[in-house]
């Protein structure tokens, strides 16, 4: 009993001298991710300490659950409100869910702002979107496209089927798709709830189900590494082309060994920059955010509120063969 | 290990080498719950406020109603994995429901009804069919939940009444919300029906002999059917509680409750063979799981580490009466 005692008390005191810091009098505005352990969201917050350092009274709480559900995610959100924070920039696993628990925030005068996955335009006051949504889906399919000029079978392996950003993109996908890519098929698509193990069931399940497969599309870093991986286990490099959203760092060698052509990605640091800028705007400057509303995001620009007070920061960027050694380096 | 083999020794009672132990549970719990109540307050300025603790309860409250029927089941040597599945297919129904205009009464009428034919449905095959509930329920685990996903898909049910929302996010007084205090009702009948009726006395005795239980002429298939029902009903009213907090429905609710639930009754001191156990410990324990997610939560530990944190808590409290029996049989080699 004493020891279990004694492990409380230590670990409960080493922890709260991890975060003593942070108990300064500067404006608290907390990072929150769909889950940690991501590198992607790794990368955000490498970009939102950048821009707390700029803005110098700023300290940024990264945070987020281990399981990527609404529910601890609102246990994390629960926590934030405790203890007081100025903003929180939450980049939502479910876009309802999180609705109540942000408007208790919100009422309790808490800044909320979503960035990356969107929560419903009652439960925050503006949204930054990383990309343009259309723009994002036309950019998936055309990196298969690009590659595939006699057009062929594609499939797209997403994340979960609750996932809001990516079903948006699939969404705008399969609407351009007829027009501008008439030679290309999507013949299916599947989730493997951005876990490894899954994703990579999925796409071998994909692969045994369409021989005639061209390229697989994966708008996920997660699902993009493990369809690649399956191909190069199963010796179809140059069969089936790799595609999606992927970071540099993990997918460089997918792109080496020609498991795949060419990816593409906002840039995380950026969007985890201009997360923090905008709560900062909202939070500190108290500018207000209605539609038409023009904000600063520091280095990366400005960016102007749709009417539903959504913003677009910038489009995807293409990765391969002559840019993926410089970037994998970033992130 | 000792040179001749111990003589096959047959306990009047299972429980017994644990009684000693079990009479001093619920006070080890109650001294871990004040321990982690004090160094959070310490740890964190935020802690010690009425809001803070008000929040906090929500961390617990749905599973803990799971948790209270699942103890019960436990006690009576067997297990229900599709709670958390339960939960997310009663969720679905409400949701269809909204879309047809049904008020709030209806709402948490379906929930609970959902809740308890699943409920009954387990039952039903563990007893009628005499299959063991472990793999009983892992089938029904993917089956609620692959209904629920085959009716939703990736889409989600919302515009929920807003008289609905009072059950997960409203107060009944001050900082006591709804959710804290249905569960501490919960627990109170709880407590009453195991430890002071001979239904209680009967779920016990089936846990530590069914067939001797037989013989004595306890219904065992009966009270083990009633058990079922009940958890499923506790996982129907733990829908109506977390759809009417989310304010929304997504198949995926309620993901990996069934094992909070299950780690609430074990770190209870709820025997997972069956046999012995306590309502009051599984509510001190609900709220040491509360205590501690909520805790370090303040503190923004990273959520592995509390994992690490809640693992290491459940391994070393499963472990202490064991650790405890053989030092006192002194064989401790």
């Amino acid at each position: 009993m004493s020891f279990l005692k004694k492990l409380l008390v230590t670990a409960a005191f080493s922890a709260a001298m991890f975060v003593n810091a942070a108990y300064a009098e500067n404006v608290k505005i907390a990072l929150v991710v769909k889950s940690l352990g991501n590198g992607f969201f790794d990368a955000a917050n490498k970009g939102a300490e950048e821009a707390a350092k700029e803005l110098g009274d700023v300290d940024v709480i990264y945070t987020g659950p281990t399981k990527a559900t609404a529910e601890a995610q609102i246990e994390v959100i629960n926590s934030l409100i405790a203890q007081k924070v100025n903003a929180i920039a939450v980049s939502a696993n479910d876009a309802d869910a999180l609705v109540p628990v942000l408007k208790k925030a919100m009422d309790r005068g808490i800044t909320v702002i979503s960035w990356d996955s969107g929560v419903a335009k009652e439960g925050r006051q503006l949204h930054l979107n990383p990309s343009d949504t259309g723009l994002i889906g036309e950019t998936i399919i055309k990196l298969a496209a690009d590659y595939l000029p006699e057009g062929g079978d594609v499939a797209i392996l997403s994340a979960s089927s609750t996932a809001t950003n990516q079903n948006a993109w699939i969404e705008a996908a399969k609407k351009v798709l007829p027009e501008k890519f008439p030679k290309i098929k999507l013949v299916a698509t599947v989730y493997g709830d951005d876990d490894s193990a899954k994703s990579t069931d999925e796409a071998k399940g994909l692969l045994k189900s369409y021989p005639n497969l061209k390229a697989i599309i994966a708008p996920t870093t997660v699902g993009v590494v493990a369809a690649a991986q399956v191909v190069t286990d199963e010796n179809l490099i140059g069969k089936v082309n790799v595609t999606g959203l992927a970071l540099p760092s993990e997918f460089k060698k997918f792109i080496d060994n020609g498991a795949s052509q060419a990816v593409a990605l906002w840039n995380p640091i950026d969007l985890g920059y201009s997360a923090i800028y905008l709560a900062h705007d909202l939070a500190v400057k108290k500018e207000e955010a209605k539609p038409g509303a023009t904000l600063s995001i520091g280095r990366v620009g400005k960016v102007t509120l749709d009417d539903t007070n959504s913003a677009a920061m910038a489009p995807p960027f293409q990765f391969d063969k002559t840019n993926i050694e410089k970037f994998s380096k970033i992130y | 290990m000792t040179d001749t083999p111990a003589p096959r020794h047959i306990p009047d009672r299972l429980d017994k080498p644990l009684s000693s132990a079990i009479f001093s549970w619920e006070a080890l719990l109650v001294v871990i719950a004040v321990a982690i109540f004090a160094v959070n307050s310490f740890a964190s300025p935020y802690f010690l406020d009425p809001w803070s603790l008000s929040d906090l309860t929500f961390n617990f409250t749905e599973k803990g109603l799971i948790a209270l029927a699942m103890a019960l089941l436990i006690i009576s040597g067997e297990i229900d994995l599709s709670v958390a599945a339960i939960v997310a297919l009663a969720s679905t129904m409400m949701g269809m429901a909204v879309q047809t205009g049904a008020g709030t009464p209806v709402l948490v009428l379906i929930g609970i009804a959902v809740g308890l034919a699943c409920g009954a449905f387990n039952g039903l095959l563990v007893t009628r069919l005499g299959l063991p509930s472990i793999v009983v329920t892992i089938g029904t685990m993917s089956l609620f939940r692959g209904i629920a996903f085959i009716i939703l898909g990736d889409q989600a049910y919302k515009g929920y009444p807003e008289s609905f929302a009072f059950f997960g996010q409203g107060y009944v007084w001050w900082v006591f919300s709804f959710e804290l205090a249905l569960f501490l009702f919960a627990a109170l009948i709880y407590w009453f029906v195991l430890h002071r009726t001979s239904f209680g006395r009967r779920v016990f005795a089936i846990g530590n002999n069914p067939v001797a239980c037989q013989f004595s002429g306890v219904r065992v298939d009966r009270i083990k059917f009633i058990l079922f029902c009940l958890t499923g009903l506790m996982s129907g009213i733990a829908s109506v509680l977390i759809t009417s907090r989310l304010g929304s429905t997504r198949p995926s609710i309620a993901q990996g409750y069934e094992l909070e639930a299950i780690t609430m009754v074990v770190l209870g001191g709820v025997s997972i063979l069956g046999g012995a156990g306590s309502i009051l410990g599984v509510v001190l324990a609900a709220f040491i799981m509360g205590l501690v997610t909520f805790g370090l939560g303040l503190l923004n530990v990273p959520g592995i580490v509390m994992s690490i944190f809640i693992g290491l808590l459940l391994i070393i409290v499963i472990a202490l009466p064991i650790v405890w029996r053989r030092l006192r049989q002194g064989r401790f080699a």
